[in-house]
């Protein structure tokens, strides 16, 4: 059987490990590299890298970052953080990254998902989405969540995969930080409406959390940073967790 | 030395980085004499099977990996070319293996990526695997079940996950992505 897969998000700032409380308010959880190594011995699935500071300030994610962390793991992984062209995509994918993500880029010039995967292959592009629930509706937001797009979650992301997203990476802004679980509408509206996997995103904060989304939506992957970094939930237990669930996991 | 063939549709990088954390040196090359003397080549793949087939014909590279007489892993795309042919691009193979690459009928989601499990294993390649570790997958196409098949898995429908005939081996997984398991596999071919 295919697994389901748990995701650690390493948020990069200077060539750090950060991670926000709802996007803001950093608190520094240490060495990617060494956080990355741990996440691998203890059995995460694919691990993801978001320069969190590349839209807002202009800053490339650094390749020599991504070079030795490729050099240190042997597991998949996608880094995300001001791609906005498709020469920042090969350069990243040249430094031994499997797969990149693109977010506010993609947003103002769809065109770039289609130039990256017909270079790459879809199953390199990653399309992050960040989503808030506004009026009764789930709207996209960009740059950080800091700019109201106005596009609707679903429509975007149905858009995103005909033109060559591979994969989606949805991130509740209303959950995200939050420790009160996923948001499991929104994600189980895009698993439905998409013929490609979808990583869940935001508000992990328990090990039912994980199993709900893998039950209640069709989300192949759940992505969560704060809870793995301060070891709130390891990723061993979980995994054990969710396999007394009989939920398809790699132990 | 382990050669890691160069061309158009390598994820070189990740398969050098972990031949090396096994203590072995590699060279990227597309050089005839390099890949000849080598003691073992690696047909890595990651790309489109008709422009990456182009490539290699365009160079004289087929003919070569055909005449190699030490041991070939092609891993993804570079097992997919070993084959007869290819649907992605309807574009004709090396034929080592006798099989034919189809694409995956869409009733799941595709690609089928992710970690999965065998539904067998035999053979040298597979040297302390069982049918319980999970590999690391991401593929379209598949290489329907023939008398080289040496791994099966399970998505959509039964497919070679492993190929060997003579001094070729392949794999459908990536190796080089799948964590423990993926070493133990890399290291059999490496002891070969």
């Amino acid at each position: 059987m295919l697994k389901k897969r748990i995701v650690p998000c390493l948020d990069i700032k200077d060539g750090r490990t950060v991670k926000g409380i709802n996007f803001e308010s950093i608190r520094d959880a240490g060495d990617p590299i060494e956080l990355a190594q741990r996440y691998v011995l203890e059995g995460a699935d694919e691990l993801v890298f978001l320069d969190i500071s590349a839209t807002l300030e202009k800053r490339k994610t650094l390749s020599e970052l991504v070079t030795r962390i490729a050099a240190q793991i042997n597991i998949p992984f996608t880094v995300g953080g001001g791609i906005n062209s498709l020469e920042d995509a090969k350069t990243i994918i040249n430094a031994g990254a499997d797969k990149i993500s693109i977010n506010s880029s993609a947003i103002l010039d769809p065109e770039l998902i289609t130039k990256i995967a017909h270079e790459f292959g879809n199953q390199c592009v990653v399309l992050a989405i960040d989503t808030k629930f506004v009026n009764d509706q789930w709207m996209v937001f960009r740059s950080g969540g800091k700019i109201a797009t106005g596009i609707g979650a679903v429509d975007w992301a149905k858009k995103s995969v005909s033109l060559g997203a591979g994969e989606i990476l949805l991130t509740s802004m209303n959950n995200d930080g939050t420790k009160s679980g996923f948001a499991l509408d929104i994600t189980q509206q895009i698993s439905e409406h998409v013929s490609v996997p979808v990583i869940a995103s935001g508000g992990a904060g328990t090990m039912q959390h994980f199993a709900d989304v893998f039950k209640q939506t069709k989300a192949t992957g759940a992505l969560a940073a704060s809870v793995f970094h301060y070891e709130q939930i390891s990723i061993p237990s979980l995994k054990q967790f969710l396999k007394e669930q009989n939920i398809d996991i790699r132990l | 030395m382990i050669a890691i063939l160069k061309y158009n549709a390598g994820n070189t990088t990740s398969v050098a980085n972990a031949v090396k954390s096994l203590g072995y040196t590699t060279i990227l090359s597309d050089d005839v004499s390099i890949l000849q003397s080598a003691e073992k080549v690696i047909f890595p793949g990651v790309g489109q099977a008709r422009s990456a087939m182009n490539y290699l014909h365009e160079r004289n590279l087929d003919t070569v990996i055909k005449s190699l007489n030490q041991p070939v892993l092609g891993i993804c795309l570079g097992m997919q070319l070993l084959c007869e042919s290819s649907e992605e691009g309807d574009t004709d193979g090396l034929g080592i293996f006798k099989t034919k690459v189809l694409k995956l009928p869409p009733k799941n989601l595709i690609p089928h990526m992710g970690w999965n499990n065998f539904t067998s294993v035999k053979g040298n390649l597979f040297r302390n695997i069982s049918i319980e570790n999970d590999c690391y997958f991401v593929h379209s196409y598949y290489a329907a079940l023939c008398s080289d098949t040496v791994a099966t898995t399970d998505y959509i429908l039964p497919f070679s996950a492993a190929l060997q005939k003579d001094n070729f081996y392949a794999t459908q997984f990536h190796p080089e992505k799948s964590a423990n398991a993926g070493m133990q596999i890399l290291k059999n071919f490496l002891e070969l």
